[in-house]
């Protein structure tokens, strides 16, 4: 298969990679770029693992085609704590225990990080709506619930 | 109880925040996948569309004319090596490969190896396989039937499809009590097959190094220990001695038992690796792990129970096929195949009891691991709360109240079961008052009453469940001959810092943030200033890994022991510094002083300094130490679980209005973690009740294979849980400690069974089989005709 060439911005950073066509945005990150925060756990689109944001909108990375980020800005977790500092969704999840396995955390902060730059001051139920396409199979939800209700008022504060 | 050390030293009672959290909320943890070996190749695995089929040919040339297709590995090439069937844990034998059927569909027929991921795959896509079918038997108890096509034909003399008969307790007694009683129930419950389904799925990377001939797996395993032993028994007779294996659990993403068995891929890797020379990776798909990976429970059972007119129990039968799939690959004591079903009389105070379990093969996957519990103890605990609930509706009483008048009273611990347990100490009516009192129980009955009278169906559940974990002491349990103790080994730094290093391996549970407060406990040493490790084998002590809620209960207690050890040596070192006699020491945490002169004190940290440059003439230097803690008995964790549910009339579909939890796990490592745990736990309960099933068609075809339709629960169904406690210590254990990752998930199921029971009670509905799916109680509304 031909390659082709992908020029992205990830976490800020430019760069490229001679890609196949068909390979999977998660496996550039995880596996060109070697950001393996961003991680894999269904192949069908259902667990959230691999959220990233792609010019701001959040992604399941394993249903997009590397390609198809071309010229595009990419976010991971690894992106999340500027200049030493935490995102304060970062410390949400640490301040009320909101991950335990870690494994689906990265997902769950990406799209945490892009529901609240959405919803300011979300209710308990648009919360577990936001969240509810990444799967978490150790917390139960309700310490992540928490955890974004941290970061939200952390960040009508004004901080990050 | 309030915590004996201050918050800066952070020994037990205190939520310390988790030492894991920094490089996880970084995207900085290492997994399996995270890593990758120069020059590392990648398998990928063919898997049977068929049940049970014939293998009449495997075609390899296509898949091996792709570039980067480097071999495909089939059973045959195995079978030189004697590696394509692997023994389980339970005594049976499993396939590696077929070398000329496949039992169950998905099953591993042959494996590519290439020099890229997806290679690996255009490979396994290309491999041809042709297959003649064979007669496929997916129901056991058909399976059990004269006639039923054999499915071992490997074993000599198998003539039919039954693996074990197990049984246990006092079948006259409690036939004679079935004889003599006023009133009993009966109900046929069937626990599906289920899939632990951890976000991060199995998978391994095999590094064999030739030249020193030594082999080192970073694997996705719950027992790294265990598995080096299996590897170095399964493997010797191709050079793999114990001394030349390393096994590296990494960070782990959720085990849940899923994580204990050796798979396929695993030996696969193995074996492709020490062939090659060259690291290879597997990592399977989801796909591939619902599919073919082990399930649990699969139990079909027949329960009766047995009272007075008073509502007094009096003897439980139970009779159970258990589902194994084509191999008994079940993650049990040796001793027990049907794991510590036989916890199954619960909280209450039967006379008499008795319990028999039949193995079985079918055509599908091996398997019989636990799903968060602890062999089999969910499967005990819905059987024995579900019915209770049916004996108490059928008496009419509340079943609150006749839980209250059966459970086993606090002045009877240390109690004896009927089935030999000896349960360590309860108060179970002091959890579910509690839990009564917190939820509003009288309230809601009352609600309940006017609500039927309008037409609307509320259901309130109770589960009060027995647990038992923390196996075990070496009498009764081992795995493979291997006792089930665990360990511990404490290296305390001149400068007063610690490593500690267990025989277990986190999976989320927060390890490293609760064995540092087990040492700040018991030596003073801030729990900040204590390095935790696990999972490798070349540095860790010889453990048997966490599963069964043991690390707390075993490994725990390892640690408290091998820190008295040190405090031991602690002392005679502060005796020395002090100048004054040992028994003139007073211990409070982190410091000797001497009696009656607190002035006159040395502290940990000054020990240590003094264990390294001035120590006593005669006595070594250094202050470490190991234990390998065999427990003198289970742990019985407990808690009373009340859930209330509204059903939709429409739909069928339950909502869990409110949910109730009260553990007790004996005394708190850190309180925070505990409740993280059973939040989890309760959702993990919550899954098989209300979504998660893996079943069969007549032809094999697996339903459930993927996220598509193997539902976990995401956070819009789950409720916000609402938890409680009592403490109520172990009294063998030397924190008072019992151990809680799984009691939610055996506890909660039941209890929401119960609730949507209780609500369709009236209707003349005495049991639904869990999953309760919204289809199910549509169909039973119809059959009523109430549905809307």
């Amino acid at each position: 298969m031909s390659a082709m060439l992908v020029r992205v911005s990830i976490n800020g950073e430019k760069r490229e990679a001679e890609v196949e066509p068909r390979l999977l945005l998660v496996h550039l990150i995880r596996e060109v770029f070697r950001l393996t925060g961003t991680h894999i756990g269904c192949d069908t689109t259902h667990c959230g693992a691999c959220t990233v944001l792609l010019d701001g909108r959040p992604v399941k990375s394993c249903t997009v085609f590397a390609v198809q980020a071309h010229g595009k800005e990419i976010m991971t977790v690894e992106g999340l704590e500027q200049n030493g500092q935490l995102h304060p969704v970062q410390e949400g999840f640490t301040q009320e225990h909101g991950l335990q396995c870690g494994y689906c955390t990265p997902g769950m902060l990406m799209t945490s990080y892009a529901f609240l730059k959405k919803t300011p001051s979300p209710s308990e139920g648009d919360i577990r709506w936001a969240i509810s396409g990444n799967l978490c199979r150790c917390t139960g939800y309700v310490n992540i619930v928490k955890s974004i209700q941290y970061a939200a008022a952390k960040l009508r504060q004004g901080g990050a | 109880m309030a915590p004996k050390t201050s918050a800066e030293v952070g020994g037990m009672g205190h939520s310390v925040k988790r030492k894991e959290d920094p490089r996880f909320i970084r995207g900085k943890g290492t997994y399996v996948d995270d890593i990758q070996l120069p020059g590392m190749l990648y398998l990928d695995i063919v898997r049977s569309p068929f049940a049970h089929a014939k293998i009449t040919k495997i075609d390899a040339s296509k898949a091996l004319a792709i570039p980067g297709v480097l071999a495909v590995i089939t059973g045959q090439d195995l079978a030189k090596y004697n590696l394509h069937w692997m023994p389980t844990l339970m005594s049976d034998t499993q396939m590696v490969l077929p070398v000329d059927k496949v039992m169950y569909q998905a099953q591993e027929v042959a494996a590519v190896l290439a020099t890229e991921r997806y290679i690996a795959a255009d490979g396994a896509a290309a491999v041809e396989v042709e297959y003649d079918p064979l007669p496929v038997v997916v129901d056991p108890k058909k399976a059990l039937e004269p006639g039923a096509p054999v499915l071992r034909t490997d074993k000599k003399d198998k003539k039919d499809n039954h693996i074990w008969h197990w049984e246990w307790g006092d079948k006259g007694a409690a036939d004679r009590a079935f004889r003599d009683a006023e009133v009993t129930v009966k109900e046929d419950i069937y626990i599906p097959r289920i899939h632990v389904a951890s976000i991060e799925t199995c998978g391994c990377i095999a590094d064999f190094d030739r030249v020193q001939g030594r082999l080192t797996v970073w694997m996705t395993t719950q027992a790294p220990h265990a598995i080096r032993t299996v590897f170095a028994l399964v493997a010797g007779h191709v050079g793999l001695a114990e001394h030349k294996i390393r096994i590296i659990s990494p960070d782990i993403g959720g085990g849940f038992g899923g994580k204990v068995p050796v798979y396929p891929g695993y030996v696969i890797a193995v074996a492709a690796s020490v062939l090659t020379g060259k690291p290879v990776k597997w990592m399977e798909d989801r796909m591939e792990n619902l599919q073919a990976d082990s399930f649990a429970r699969d139990y079909h059972i027949t329960a009766e129970l047995a009272a007075k007119k008073d509502g007094t129990l009096t003897a439980l039968r139970i009779k159970t096929i258990a589902d194994h799939g084509y191999a008994d690959a079940a993650a049990n004591p040796s001793k027990f195949p049907a794991g510590l079903f036989h916890i199954c009389t619960g909280s209450y105070d039967f006379k008499a009891a008795h319990v028999e379990v039949d193995g079985v093969y079918t055509n599908k996957p091996p398997g019989g691991i636990a799903y968060r519990c602890s062999f089999r103890v969910t499967e005990a605990v819905l059987t024995i709360e579900r019915m209770a609930d049916v004996m108490a509706h059928q008496l009419g009483v509340d079943p609150a109240e006749f839980r209250l008048k059966n459970f086993i009273r606090p002045e009877q611990f240390p109690y004896k079961s009927a089935l030999g347990w000896e349960y360590d100490s309860g108060n179970y009516a002091g959890a579910l008052r509690k839990a009564m009192d917190k939820i509003g129980y009288a309230e809601l009955r009352q609600e309940q009453a006017e609500k039927r009278k309008r037409g609307e169906l509320m259901g309130i559940g109770i589960s009060s469940f027995t647990e038992i974990v923390g196996a075990g002491p070496s009498k009764q349990f081992d795995i493979l001959g291997i006792k089930m103790f665990d360990s511990a080994e404490i290296r305390i730094h001149p400068t007063g810092k610690a490593t500690a290093r267990f025989g277990t391996k986190s999976q989320g549970q927060g390890h490293e943030t609760t064995y540092a407060q087990i040492i700040a406990e018991e030596l003073g040493i801030p729990a900040a200033d204590v390095q935790v490790e696990e999972g490798d084998t070349d540095t860790a002590p010889y453990g048997l890994g966490t599963y069964a809620s043991r690390s707390t209960p075993v490994a725990g207690a390892a640690g408290a022991m091998a820190a008295r050890k040190i405090r031991d040596k602690a002392r005679k070192i502060a005796a020395y510094l002090l100048e004054a006699a040992e028994d003139d020491l007073v211990w409070e945490p982190g410091k000797f002083s001497v009696k009656g002169s607190p002035q006159r004190a040395k502290t940990i940290q000054e020990i240590a300094f003094a264990a390294y440059t001035n120590h006593p003439q005669g006595m070594e230097a250094g202050l470490e130490a190991v234990s390998y803690y065999d427990p003198p008995n289970l742990t019985y964790p407990f808690g009373s679980y009340i859930c209330v549910v509204d059903i939709d009339k429409g739909t069928g579909e339950v909502k869990v209005r409110r949910f109730v939890a009260v553990d007790d796990c004996g005394n708190i490592i850190n309180p925070m973690i505990v409740e993280g745990q059973i939040h989890g736990g309760l959702t993990m309960g919550l899954a098989p009740a209300l979504f998660e099933e893996i079943s069969y068609d007549e032809e094999g075809n697996i339903h459930g294979g993927s996220f598509m339709d193997y539902l976990l629960p995401t956070a819009v169904e789950t409720p916000n849980w609402e938890t409680d406690k009592t403490t109520t210590p172990s009294p063998h254990h030397p924190l008072g400690a019992k151990g809680v990752g799984e009691s939610a998930t055996v506890g909660a199921p039941a209890a929401i069974a119960n609730a949507v029971v209780d609500a369709l009670w009236h209707l003349g509905v005495r049991h639904i089989d869990i999953p309760i799916t919204p289809a199910k109680v549509w169909k039973l509304l119809r059959e009523k005709n109430v549905s809307e």
